[in-house]
């Protein structure tokens, strides 16, 4: 789909903050508050924008920390439709949080969340690894998050402002 | 001691004016949960891989002096830099020093060119280093007003109205600290005319060009007639997010740029190695960084110019830098009740027009160079302080006239 300037400059506004008010993306955007609602308006319905999540650092939140893996899945492709088959059958389910077709040594990764590492082994080993055209798995556990998404965690005083209050 | 010690100092150092800033930097800096509008520097950290190049070259052990004029390897990627970005051609060998910030690079300027008593003609609102630097290298400063109708750019005629015989150089620092205003090239052509017929020399400060606004930046060197005349100075600091490397260059004539390495070899030997290395990466492999901040203060500066307008703080739209500066007229205010009592009633610290010379009092600076949701909410309480004055708004949005 071919966008205008003005909508990719709303587009990348609203990418970094999509809490910014409707006014306030308008005067960035120097256009009018009908403009920006229209575009998003339309940009949604074409699912460009997909939707607008929020990124939570639930390692920090007692009882609510997720045990996630990543697991690389060899697949046999199907005539007709390839990869595509398999990768919806097992992207349909929740605990599947990303899943991508890779090049190389294997042919999906596949992210899994859980409650416990439990949860995850009977995920692959009931669900995932019963599908007819799965041929292997490989389980990575993830220990620690440091970037996500482009946001750094636990960054500590990294982003902290050292700036002096005035200066010329 | 026979006197007091005042007696022994230099009656120039003496007469220097302190820095306006100073006295509300401390003001502001005693107070708690303020938002500044008041910082002259990037809100972005400087990007990851110059800050990792320099590491590395600290790891492989480059702590000894480079050349004077700084590191070879660095100097041709200036030259190549100014000549992709700006049109404009140097030697590396002869004609590029690599300086401790672009406020050196000045320094150096002024001290290889001014006599006693010669004249440098100052485009005001300025910058608050420069009358001082001209007063240090025995010059005098003569500040060239502009006016809010012109956006704060200087006129052939006011610096024609200004020339005297005893003219040596004007300094042109376009985009401009503290309006933002920017000369575009036929605004150049018609100041060089000016320059070329008095002869005069130019010290362009150029730190502010990666951040253009509305259209791309143009060097007075490139103008004709120019280049001969032309001390171009520039820097990290503002575009590349390193203020705080005090790292900068400066590229002109051979003749000048000689007698400037001569100066800069007695008292800073040459910049700091290990950031030379840094500044090479950054021009080499930092650009999509440079233009991605560039946009983020596009943004902001957008939004922050209609609001001020919309707020009754008329201001024209600056084409670059990444400050405004808008009128206060309407409050009744002096520049410096303004800040005050905006500082102690809603804790918004901007900095008072006057300090950047007469002509910008009844003007405050306001920087955008802070996240949206400090923007927001610091035009939120500078609102609510215009009310208990008395101004009130048109909220009826104004487009942002790039042009």
């Amino acid at each position: 789909m071919h966008l205008s300037s003005e909508e990719i400059e709303i587009l990348r506004i609203i990418e970094e903050n999509h809490k910014l008010p409707i006014q306030s993306i308008a005067l960035m955007a120097t256009c009018s508050e009908d403009t920006v609602q229209k575009t998003i308006d339309k940009l949604e319905q074409a699912q460009i924008i997909m939707s607008y999540p929020t990124l939570i650092d639930w390692s920090k939140v007692d009882g609510q920390e997720n045990v996630i893996a990543m697991i690389d899945v060899k697949v046999t492709p199907k005539r007709g439709v390839g990869f595509d088959e398999v990768a919806q059958r097992i992207s349909r389910f929740p605990e599947v949080s990303s899943l991508y077709l890779m090049s190389g040594a294997y042919d999906l990764s596949i992210t899994v969340e859980g409650k416990s590492m439990h949860q995850i082994s009977n995920f692959v080993s009931e669900k995932l690894s019963t599908i007819d055209n799965v041929i292997s798995t490989t389980t990575h556990f993830m220990l620690k998050k440091y970037k996500h998404d482009g946001v750094i965690f636990n960054s500590g005083s990294d982003d902290k402002d050292r700036r002096m209050v005035v200066s010329p | 001691m026979k006197h007091e010690l005042a007696h022994y100092l230099s009656q120039t150092a003496k007469e220097l004016q302190p820095s306006g800033i100073r006295k509300f930097f401390d003001l502001a800096a005693s107070m708690e949960g303020v938002i500044s509008l008041g910082v002259g520097e990037p809100d972005f950290i400087t990007p990851w891989s110059i800050r990792e190049a320099t590491i590395l070259s600290l790891e492989q052990g480059f702590t000894s002096y480079t050349a004077n004029p700084g590191l070879l390897e660095l100097r041709e990627e200036i030259t190549f830099y100014l000549e992709r970005r700006f049109g404009v051609k140097y030697d590396p060998s002869n004609q590029v020093i690599v300086t401790i910030g672009a406020s050196q690079a000045i320094d150096l300027a002024f001290r290889a060119i001014l006599n006693h008593g010669d004249e440098v003609l100052i485009v005001e609102p300025a910058f608050v280093s420069y009358a001082p630097l001209v007063a240090i290298a025995g010059g005098n400063p003569v500040p060239v007003a502009t006016s809010p109708e012109n956006g704060f750019k200087v006129t052939a005629k006011q610096i024609e109205a200004a020339i005297t015989e005893k003219t040596k150089a004007i300094l042109l620092c376009s985009p401009n600290n503290p309006t933002g205003s920017t000369l575009t090239k036929a605004d150049l052509v018609e100041i060089a005319a000016i320059i070329e017929k008095h002869d005069l020399l130019v010290v362009s400060d150029e730190i502010y060009a990666e951040l253009c606004y509305d259209e791309d930046f143009t060097s007075v060197a490139s103008i004709q007639g120019m280049y001969e005349r032309t001390i171009l100075i520039n820097g990290f600091s503002k575009g590349f997010a390193m203020t705080g490397w005090r790292l900068g260059f400066l590229a002109g004539p051979t003749e000048l740029v000689e007698v400037m390495l001569k100066i800069h070899q007695y008292t800073t030997m040459c910049a700091p190695h290990m950031l030379q290395h840094g500044a090479i990466e950054a021009l080499r492999n930092t650009y999509p960084e440079v233009v991605s901040m560039r946009n983020s203060y596009r943004r902001r500066r957008n939004y922050v110019v209609q609001t001020l307008n919309q707020m009754g703080l008329g201001c024209h739209t600056p084409g670059g830098a990444f400050y405004v500066f808008p009128s206060i007229r309407s409050t009744g205010l002096s520049s410096e009740q303004f800040a005050e009592e905006l500082l102690i009633q809603e804790k918004v610290a901007v900095v008072p027009g006057n300090v950047f010379g007469e002509s910008g009092e009844g003007y405050i600076r306001c920087s955008y160079a802070t996240s949206m949701p400090q923007l927001q909410e610091a035009l939120k309480r500078m609102g609510r302080f215009l009310e208990t004055k008395g101004v009130t708004g048109d909220p009826s949005p104004k487009k942002v006239n790039t042009h």
